[in-house]
């Protein structure tokens, strides 16, 4: 088998801390191969972003420490010099980040700012650079974008300012696009014009995507893979078939589960995973999600107590779970 | 025209009413000298009520004047025009010290739980600040009942000395909640409370606001755009369009039997979780997205939409009750889709089938 495009192998992040050490990511392996979607989807501080931020090489080396491997294009990024990694972002790779707030400065025009990046990766003028900052917004669905390119961010709505986000990361036309949440703070309308955007652009230009999200409904509309994770660690992957339709860990049912939907009865309260979030200093032993999960019971509490479940088996459709495929058929049953 | 109460009560007077509702932003330009070049219509002209008890959701595409109209209704806005009573009262241009009393009925939740809760305070501090800004001495004491309140939220009453970095995004909206319930409030104005939680911490905030309107009574504002969520929490819901209403009904009423293009437009684009999603129609909208700078005439969904007719473009289409629709369901289109169309049917666009 050869290498994807992006291939991350094993990577650990951790930060260190006050407190102690936060293991953010512990033991991640995934590859997107190009013109394909990796939809990563997980509990809030399950190390979604710190994973988006380790392949783009964001981390500051003084306080996260990183091992494993992330080769994109053939190439190891962990460990590259700054002037590499700063030539691939914005050209090779490209994020759109979590937030568009804090990742737009107040101080300049949404123009003046989308139209830097195009400059600093193709040397355009001031003018071609507006110009092509107009097009984008035009692109993203911004409205009379010729008279808005000159706002500042605070007098763009909440989803106007995600949209400005996703032109800058677009500007360039990247290979590998990571989009932390891309449509979290859009009506549907919106986001479903955002989500054609990007197909089209992956179809035009082949890139690859890691589409970070906690709407299993983008995921299922968009995603060709998903990779679910818990504690930082990957416990489920596999097509969005096999993950939505079948899925296989009692985390990934959790999550299924506590999700709205407009066909279930309204009266009756949501189901969240019960429980609280792990500590990511004292990670739970054997399986993270063990404090949490029904079915230690089933799969032996002293196994799931001690034992970390590998993903398994390596390549498909995997979870990292004691219980056997047959009793988890059997509850899902 | 006069809105009737929601479904399920009668005819109580409302809690919060909006008539006319308006809020223009002037657009300045220029390198050095700036003038005005124009205005933003982010609300134009909008009619609502809120009775008490109830919750309205009001969902509406980005940029149509939501967070602004959740903004104008707590005050923390000065409208351009039209009126905001409040329990019967005009407080439209009241005053700071006239408002005072009031302030504290009304209660604003805000979207981002990292930016909106002052990272060197502690919880039992964020949650106090209002009652020290109003004065208000609660009979067991203000740290008593701040525990009291942490308790209701679901948090550990022993995390009053802790701060927000300590707490996950779902634990820091319920501090945010608990903030908001401080100074005992009638109305919550909540925007977009549970859009950048997880599924599962989302589901838990949900339940808690559901389970507070229930034991408390607190009216809510609900704004929102995952209409999913939106079913689980209103008893109506209003749908917003380029800075106008132009749909409200039951909740039923209007997920079941929607009239306007622009609603079925919404409920058609909802992404489901199941993988055969990617089959599903869905309504695309094509034409041209107008812009709030200078919205198009007559209805202004007109741009986008499949069955605009001349009619359309030269006359604005009043919000009003429909033949074939339910008291309360109130509809702004010249030409709406049939009483007997479900929501989750799609009406495709022939231009673009
Ligand atoms: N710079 C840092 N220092 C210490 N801890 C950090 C740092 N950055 C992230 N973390 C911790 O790492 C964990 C993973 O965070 P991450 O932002 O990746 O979560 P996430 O999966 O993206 O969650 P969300 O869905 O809420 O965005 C969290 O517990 C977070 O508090
Ligand atoms: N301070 C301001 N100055 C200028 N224009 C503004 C200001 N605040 C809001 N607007 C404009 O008013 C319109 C409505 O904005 P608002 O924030 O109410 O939208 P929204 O419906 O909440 O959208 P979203 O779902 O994206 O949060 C937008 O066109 C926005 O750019
Ligand atoms: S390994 Fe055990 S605790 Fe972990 S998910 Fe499976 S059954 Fe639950
Ligand atoms: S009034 Fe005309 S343009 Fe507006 S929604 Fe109805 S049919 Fe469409
Ligand atoms: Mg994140
Ligand atoms: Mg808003």
């Amino acid at each position: 088998m050869s290498t994807p495009f992006l291939s991350v192998q094993d990577l650990t992040v951790d930060f260190h801390t006050e407190d102690g050490v936060v293991h953010a990511v512990d033991g991640l392996s995934f590859g997107v191969e190009k013109g394909t979607t990796l939809g990563v989807v997980g509990e809030s501080g399950s190390g979604k972003s710190v994973t988006a931020l380790a392949v783009l090489g964001l981390h500051s080396p003084e306080t996260a420490k990183m091992s494993g491997g992330i080769l994109l294009d053939g190439r190891e990024l962990i460990g590259a010099p700054r002037s590499v990694m700063e030539r691939i972002r914005g050209n090779k790779a490209a994020m759109i980040f979590q937030d568009p707030l804090t990742s737009l400065s107040p101080y300049h025009t949404i123009g003046r700012q989308i139209g830097e990046v195009f400059r600093r990766h193709t040397g355009a003028s001031r003018a071609a650079a507006r110009d092509r900052a107009i097009e984008m917004l035009t692109r993203v669905g911004i409205p009379q974008p010729k008279l808005r390119v000159d706002d500042y961010p605070h007098q763009f709505s909440g989803g106007m300012r995600q949209r400005a986000m996703i032109a800058m990361a677009l500007v360039c036309d990247p290979d590998l696009l990571i989009a932390d949440e891309p449509t979290t703070a859009l009506d549907v309308t919106v986001q479903a014009q955002i989500l054609d955007l990007l197909r089209d652009l992956q179809e035009q230009t082949g890139t690859a995507i890691i589409l970070i999200t906690h709407d299993l409904g983008v995921v299922a509309n968009t995603a060709h893979e998903v990779l679910v994770m818990y504690a930082g660690r990957a416990v489920e992957r596999g097509t969005v078939r096999e993950v939505l339709g079948e899925p296989h860990h009692p985390y990934t049912w959790g999550l299924l589960a506590s999700m709205p939907r407009l066909s279930t009865p309204v009266d009756a309260p949501l189901r969240p995973v019960r429980g609280t979030p792990p500590s990511l200093i004292n990670v739970p032993s054997g399986c993270p999600f063990h404090p949490r999960c029904d079915y230690p019971a089933l799969a032996g509490p002293e196994l799931c107590r001690t034992e970390r479940p590998e993903l398994s088996p390596r390549h498909g459709h995997g979870d990292a779970c004691h219980l056997t495929l047959a009793q988890k058929q059997e509850i899902v049953r | 025209m006069k809105e009737t109460g929601p479904t399920t009560g009668t005819a109580a007077e409302p809690l919060l009413e909006l008539s006319g509702l308006e809020k223009h932003f002037p657009i300045m330009s220029g390198l050095v000298f700036k003038r005005q070049v124009g205005r933003v219509h982010a609300v134009d002209g909008i009619d609502l009520a809120v009775y008490p008890g109830e919750t309205l959701g009001l969902v509406g595409e980005s940029g149509c004047g939501k967070s602004t109209t959740g903004r104008l209704v707590a005050r923390l806005l000065e409208p351009t025009g039209g009126t905001v009573r409040y329990g019967g009262r005009d407080i439209t241009h009241a005053s700071r010290r006239e408002l005072r009393p009031i302030r504290a009925e009304i209660q604003m939740i805000f979207q981002d739980p990292y930016s909106s809760l002052n990272p060197r305070h502690t919880v039992g501090g964020i949650i106090r600040g209002p009652m020290e800004i109003n004065g208000i001495d609660p009979p067991e004491g203000r740290e008593r009942r701040v525990r009291e309140l942490l308790e209701i939220v679901g948090l550990n009453p022993e995390h009053y000395n802790r701060f927000p970095h300590e707490f996950s995004g779902g634990q820091r909206q319920r501090i945010g909640v608990a903030r908001a319930l401080a100074l005992n409030p009638r109305l919550i104005v909540a925007d977009e409370p549970v859009s950048a939680l997880d599924v599962s911490i989302q589901a838990q905030v949900v339940n808690l606001l559901r389970e507070l309107q229930r034991e408390l009574g607190i009216a809510f504002l609900f704004i929102a755009h995952d209409l999913a969520v939106v079913r689980h929490f209103s008893q109506r819901v209003a749908v917003m369009y380029l800075g106008k209403i132009v749909e409200i009904a039951g909740r039923d009423s209007l997920y079941e039997r929607p009239r306007h293009p622009y609603t079925h437009a919404l409920l058609s684009a909802v992404p489901e979780a199941e993988p055969e999603g990617r089959a599903r129609e869905r309504i695309r909208l094509a034409g041209d997205v107008p812009s709030p700078i200078d919205p198009p005439s007559g209805c202004r969904f007109r741009t986008r939409c499949w069955k605009a007719q001349e009619k359309c473009a030269s006359e604005e289409p009043p919000l009003v009750r429909l033949e074939g629709s339910p008291e309360g369901h109130l509809t702004a289109c010249h030409f709406p889709e049939a009483p007997t169309v479900h929501g989750r049917d799609v009406v495709l666009d022939p231009a673009l089938a």
